[in-house]
């Protein structure tokens, strides 16, 4: 049993049944599939994380994504347009080429652009020094890019059904049966009581709630994180830009709209909404590195709750409880992992023990100290 | 006068002519109507093209809910907005607008293609093709959709134009200014409560604008509106907001509102506003958001010249405009009849009125019959004829040949503020649309948005809800009534119908997104089985109108397809904004210096005088080296760093994070939180403080000096300041509320002047009162008071440098004047400032770290030779208990050490990866990583920081740091480069 109908749980269902032989496996989304952060993100896909356990577990992911719409038979529309990531300050410069550095010792592709390399590479980027943070320098990596996150919940469901997978939603788990053991032995849903030896939960920002019926607790705290769109346009914008120190994210989607991340408000809510100060503040800096784009409007705005650890990397592998399975602690960065993520996951499920992708990813890492922290790196300030 | 326009009526201003283009094409409007009404006057119905086929496109509606006729409006080149509504954008004098989404003409669209090549592209089709080879979709199909997808272009120039924000309070928020938010606000501010009223049209009124004929309270509808406004207007409570949308509805009834200043006014000034944000706190909200007529679902529904009723019955009653000469009503409601009644009744050909109802009847059925309109009762209609303009209808097997079909399909009411506001919506059947049931803020709904159709209703009902609104703040105020005579007969339940079309022909749903009925039926057959899903597959309401006229439509068609009540298949979610804000106003003045604020020390100017180069650190304006005539960076430095190491330099330290721990308790706060021991640490004297977060990690530092037994001044990094003080205050009062200890920011308090070099105390010397110099009074890390060139001064003896070195805090207002005396007093002794470049070079030539650098939140203090630190015998302190845990103590940890380059003159890249072999192929894993790297011009060769694996073990061997090009030998060392024993700090 999968809990949870995102595109990593989804994604976890097809490669168990497409990758490892299971045969009885079913989905139970509370929702809609596809309808949490799957469908609330802003489809930024790149692998240039930090340390060497991110960069092998999102560059693994990667490489899935230039292959999927091909695997699934189903157009995910991955495009690579390049990821560019702005440095503002000598510290940002030093943390980027440091990231930079890493990527490419892991074989990961990289490069480092001046302000005048930005602007040829990104037109509507502002490069002047009236900038109150002029931008000093960006890495690029041009694998990185976009893709429709409907897409892929869809894609990965359909070809999970077509392997016998039951996708059941309006289904919401209520409980986690245990045995004598303590191992699992059922879930109880809103759809009636269901019968199994194995569960994968995979819940997103609802992963603490979800274990808390095993009686697991998480190091986890859950964020509102908002996302925006402007009207359509012709095309206007190539590639991916993002700016931790100002926080600017933007792309443009295959439909015309600039699809733009926010911040994440300060409060833990479990509320599908974030507060307006966040998004202003957002289009301060957009508007500030896109000056051209201030006459643009704001079309649609949306949040969804993220589950943020610690140390800003994810949970993928076993739990205490014998039988039950994490998948979770994304936080702002998810959809890029998905493929990869799902993946190692699957294998996870299958032969009871971490993936060697997944492995550094433990719970036990907060208990016993071995932290990724990739909080500089990520794309979003908390 | 154009053949359109009436001879008298409606609210435009006959006698001032406005010339304005479209495409290129000069035409003549009125003052007061929008581009809308006036191209309808000069008979232009083809306005636009939608997305997908580019089929020609009219203007559908009157209001914010058009979906069709998009325009560019250009003033001049940096002044370009797309996707504007036409029937938003007011007309001024020389008005230039362009439609969008065509080439090489809005007539001759060679994207029409699309449109005949239509059954090859459904709902969906980018979903299931495009997909081989692998590489043609990014290089080949992405970008040809992406260049026949989008609407409008996006500006090239930067918008030069300004934008406001304001923030504002009141009892009791009006939003639509009809005749229910009218009667509201009027209830509530009589009852005493200041009220705020907004709407988004040029002027209040609501639907009242469009001549209802009826009597108020004795007074025709149109002198009673005007009377009532100008009594709001007059009342010191009530602020009117005309041009200004509530676009939505946050937490604790926070509204966002915007209002549009200039975008009406032919020749604004220069200086003025164009967009105002207001962000509304209103202790009670009234919704008086009106109702938007839905279109009926049949053949060839998108065609220019197929227009709503009501729109229709606006462009006449209030722009004066006849939007054809001969009409067809297409209606599944009594609702409309007054619009085929009006036209009629101003000249235009009713040819017919088809009544979808099978039994249609009643009175008006009665009244248009009277009229000699043929009525058609349970009529079908077969679709519409035309190219660029409608030519007639088939209703019921029969063509009948017009110039204008109006269509209703009832009307929804606008939700979307009370959904946002997370209010519960419920399903009436009679109604046949979503009408609010249960509030979640302190809000009601009034009139037609939550289904109270008719004036009279409307306004008892405004009249309640402003009233009760009042109450709710506390104020009495007593129910009044308004008599309405003459007002038509109650219509039916003018809500929505569900169309029951025959499967064919192109069928819109969606105008904008092109979106027909096969396209929803596709979606249900492939099984998409949420209207949620429905809506990401089809694209339906996602349309820059947000599915305003699509919604309800596209609801009623899925459910009825499933087999299922609409309650059950349930409605998307309303988000904010209602309609687009512009990005300006929601940016607001911040650009530029005014994006964030800039924060400059005292000293500042002396600096800008002195031809400082500067870089940001945080809000920080930061001196980083001082070049002479003719110097780079690296030349400036050597020179600073060389003047610091034999003589002595200036430093301006302000910056650093401040804060005055105080208390009885102080030493125990501080001794619970810092790694050091601190209870132990002597009055005047200092000691170099460690700041773990929860989980072990290094989190900040720096020096802190007890001043008293109960006072201690802690430095914090320059970026660490606030989240230091945030995190000691989190402590402080949640952890520990027991301790008596009370935290300041003093950062900006002081100013900090660092002296540093052998020559350091013979140039304070003689500036120096009431304190000892001397080594043995003033040792290393010890601290003093006493005055400086006059000011009064805590004298550190501190340094960041490894040099005999002191830091003068005094008043910030002193600051300059003591740098200025500090330079005077060392002139002799050969004294230079430096910038924060120097002081990096200088303290990595020590070894000293600089969190965030060394330091990337996963380095205990161990690992960066901090160990040293820790107060052996504290039983605890935050983040002890996480730096003993075994992923902690487990060997091969990333460890600080330093490099030497066997090339004495090659300065690492900071960031680059070291391998313990060379020429090793990627991907592979890095031992470690350098984290700093300088040219140190007193030793004569480079030096690096680095974290590497196990790395004290490794001190003495060879890596090899990978760049480009190849890989770089070098040694690893003890990370101090320079007077390793420190007899120099201790001079």
């Amino acid at each position: 049993m999968i809990v949870g109908g995102g595109g990593h749980g989804l994604g976890t269902a097809y490669y168990l049944a497409a990758e490892h032989g299971l045969t009885n496996i079913a989905v139970v989304e509370k929702g809609w599939i596809g309808g949490g952060n799957t469908g609330r993100n802003t489809t930024i896909i790149r692998s240039n994380y930090l340390f060497d356990e991110s960069i092998a577990i999102y560059e693994h992911a990667l490489k899935l994504w230039e292959g999927l719409s091909q695997a699934l038979n189903y157009n995910v529309m991955y495009s690579p347009r390049g990821v560019m990531m702005l440095a503002h300050s000598v510290h940002d410069t030093q943390m980027l080429k440091r990231i930079m550095h890493a990527d490419r010792a892991n074989g990961v592709d990289n490069e480092w652009l001046t302000p005048e390399e930005a602007k040829a590479y990104c037109p509507p980027l502002e490069i002047g020094t009236h900038l109150r943070y002029p931008v000093l320098g960006a890495t690029l990596q041009r694998r990185g890019g976009t893709a429709r996150h409907d897409a892929v919940a869809w894609g990965y469901a359909r070809a999970a059904d077509a392997l016998g997978v039951d996708i059941l939603e309006n289904c919401e788990v209520t409980g986690i049966r245990r045995g004598a053991g303590g191992a699992v032995e059922a879930l109880e849903t809103t759809r009636g009581l269901i019968r199994t030896p194995r569960v994968g939960v995979v819940a997103a920002g609802n992963s603490s709630v979800v274990m808390g019926l095993a009686g697991v607790r998480l190091p986890l705290e859950s964020f509102p994180l908002q996302a925006l769109v402007s009207e359509p346009v012709k095309p206007v914008f190539p590639c991916v830009v993002m700016s931790n120190a100002i926080h600017a994210y933007i792309s443009q989607s295959d439909k015309g709209e600039l699809v733009i991340g926010a911040g994440t408000d300060a409060y833990n809510s479990y509320t599908q909404r974030g507060a307006l100060h966040v998004d202003l503040h957002t289009l301060e800096a957009i508007c500030e590195l896109f000056p051209a784009f201030r006459r643009l409007r704001m079309l649609r705005n949306w949040g969804g709750i993220v589950d943020v650890t610690v140390d800003r990397s994810p949970i993928v592998g076993k739990t205490p409880v014998p039988g039950l399975y994490l998948n979770c602690g994304w936080g702002t960065g998810g959809f890029k992992a998905t493929p990869g993520s799902a993946h190692v996951f699957a294998w996870t499920m299958a032969k009871d023990e971490p993936h060697p992708y997944a492995a550094p990813f433990s719970l036990e890492r907060f208990r016993d100290g071995a932290m990724i922290d990739e909080a500089a790196a990520a794309g979003v300030s908390h | 006068m154009s053949a359109f326009r009436t001879a008298s009526g409606g609210r435009v201003d006959r006698a001032r002519r406005l010339r304005f283009t479209f495409d290129g094409r000069a035409w003549e409007g009125l003052a007061g109507d929008t581009l809308a009404s006036a191209l309808l006057a000069n008979g232009v119905h083809l306005v636009g093209r939608s997305f997908k086929y580019h089929r020609p496109r009219g203007i559908l509606t009157a209001g914010a809910e058009e979906p069709n006729a998009l325009v560019t409006v250009r003033r001049d080149a940096a002044r370009e907005t797309p996707n504007l509504k036409a029937t938003q954008v007011e007309l001024y004098d020389g008005l230039v607008a362009e439609s969008q989404n065509r080439w090489p003409s809005l007539g001759f669209d060679v994207g029409r293609v699309n449109d005949l090549l239509s059954p090859l592209f459904p709902a969906g089709f980018y979903y299931k093709t495009f997909m081989w080879p692998r590489s043609a979709w990014a290089r080949l199909y992405e970008p040809v959709i992406r260049r026949a997808a989008g609407l409008g272009r996006a500006p090239e120039a930067p918008d030069p134009d300004r934008y406001a924000q304001r923030h504002a309070h009141c009892d009791v928020l009006v939003v639509g200014a009809g005749p229910a938010g009218i009667a509201a606000a009027r209830a509530a501010a009589d009852a005493g409560a200041c009220v705020i009223l907004c709407d988004e049209q040029s002027e209040p009124g609501g639907a009242l604008l469009d001549g209802a004929p009826a009597q108020i309270d004795g007074l025709a509808a149109g002198d009673w509106l005007a009377r009532a406004v100008a009594a709001l207007a007059a009342d010191p409570k009530v602020r009117m907001l005309a041009r200004t949308t509530a676009f939505g509805y946050f937490p604790h009834n926070h509204l966002g509102l915007v209002e549009r200043c200039t975008d009406h006014i032919a020749a604004p000034a220069a200086d003025s506003v164009r967009e105002r944000l207001w962000q509304v706190r209103a202790r009670e909200v009234v919704l008086a958001a009106g109702a938007i007529e839905q279109p009926l679902v049949f053949p060839g529904n998108d065609r220019p010249g197929v227009m709503l009723a009501g729109a229709a019955r606006s462009y006449l009653k209030r722009y004066g405009v006849r939007a054809g000469t001969r009409a067809v009503l297409v209606t599944a409601t009594d609702a409309a009849y007054q619009a085929a009644l009006d036209l009629h009744a101003a000249g235009v050909a009713i040819a017919a009125i088809a009544d979808l109802r099978p039994a249609a009847a009643g009175v008006w059925v009665e009244a248009a019959r009277r009229a000699g309109i043929e009525v058609l009762a349970g009529a079908a209609i077969g679709g519409t004829r035309g190219g660029r303009r409608v030519s007639g209808v088939t209703i019921s097997g029969r063509t009948i040949a017009c110039d204008l079909v109006l269509m209703s399909g009832g009307y929804a009411p606008s939700v979307h503020l009370f959904s946002q506001s997370r209010g519960r919506l419920t399903w009436s059947d009679s109604m046949r649309c979503f009408v609010p049931s249960q509030s979640a803020e302190r809000e009601r709904s009034a009139g037609a948005c939550r289904g109270v159709y008719g004036l009279a209703a409307a306004l008892a009902d405004g009249a309640a809800a402003g009233l009760a609104a009042a109450r709710a703040c506390g104020f009495t105020g007593i129910e009044r009534g308004y008599a309405v005579a003459g007002e038509s007969a109650t219509h039916q339940a003018p809500g929505a119908t569900p169309p029951a079309v025959a499967d064919r022909g192109k069928a819109f749903v969606d105008f904008q997104n092109d979106v027909t009925i096969r396209d929803l039926v596709l979606a249900a057959q492939e099984g998409f089985r949420s209207i949620e899903h429905v809506k990401r597959y089809t694209t339906v309401g996602m349309a820059t109108d947000q599915g305003k006229t699509s919604n309800l439509n596209a609801l009623g068609l899925v459910a009825a397809r499933l087999g299922k009540p609409v309650p059950d298949v349930g409605h998307t979610t309303f988000r904010m904004p209602y309609t687009p804000v512009t990005f300006g106003a929601l940016a607001g003045a911040a650009r530029g210096e005014l994006f964030d604020p800039v924060r400059t020390t005292p000293m500042h100017e002396v600096a800008v005088a002195r031809g400082a180069v500067f870089e940001d650190v945080g809000q920080w304006k930061r001196a980083r080296y001082f070049p002479r005539a003719g110097e780079d960076m690296h030349a400036a430095v050597a020179r600073e760093c060389l003047a610091v190491r034999n003589a002595c330099g200036v430093f301006d330290a302000s910056t650093l994070g401040k804060i005055a721990v105080v208390g009885p308790d102080a030493a125990e706060f501080l001794n619970r939180l810092y790694v050091n021991d601190f209870a132990g640490l002597g009055v005047g004297r200092c000691r170099y403080g460690v700041l773990l977060r929860e989980d072990g990690f290094v989190y900040d530092d720096g020096v802190i000096a007890r001043l008293a037994a109960d006072r201690f001044h802690v430095t914090t990094t320059t970026g660490g300041a606030a989240r230091v003080l945030a995190m000691m205050e989190d402590y402080r009062q949640t952890e520990w509320p027991g301790l008596a200890v009370w935290l300041t920011s003093t950062t900006e308090q002081w100013a900090v002047i660092a002296v540093q070099g052998p020559l350091a105390r013979r140039v304070i010397e003689p500036l120096a009162a009431g304190i000892d110099l001397a080594p043995s009074a003033l040792p290393h890390m010890a601290v003093a008071h006493g005055r400086i060139a006059g000011a009064p001064a805590m004298l550190f003896r501190v340094s960041f440098t490894g040099e005999l070195g002191y830091e003068i805090n005094v008043p910030a207002a002193r600051g300059v004047a003591v740098w200025e005396a500090v330079c005077a007093a060392g002139r002799a002794h050969g004294i230079t400032p430096y910038g924060t470049e120097t002081m990096h070079v200088l303290r990595a030539e020590k070894g000293y770290i600089i969190v965030g650098q060394e330091t990337d939140g996963t380095a205990v203090p161990d690992d960066v030779g901090l160990a040293w630190a820790i107060g052996r015998k504290k039983p605890d302190f935050v983040g002890k208990r996480s730096i003993e845990r075994a992923g902690i103590r487990r060997a091969g940890r990333k460890q600080l050490v330093g490099l030497r380059t066997r090339d004495p003159k090659i300065v690492l890249e900071e960031g680059a990866q070291l391998a313990d072999r060379p020429g090793i192929p990627a991907p592979m894993k890095p031992v470690g990583h350098v984290t700093s790297s300088y040219a140190s011009a007193v030793l004569g060769h480079s030096i690096a920081l680095a974290m590497i694996a196990g790395g004290r073990a490794r001190i003495g061997q060879t890596l090899f740091v990978r760049v480009p090009g190849g890989d770089v030998e070098a040694k690893v060392t003890i990370p101090v480069f320079y007077d390793p024993e420190g007899a120099r700090l201790h001079a």
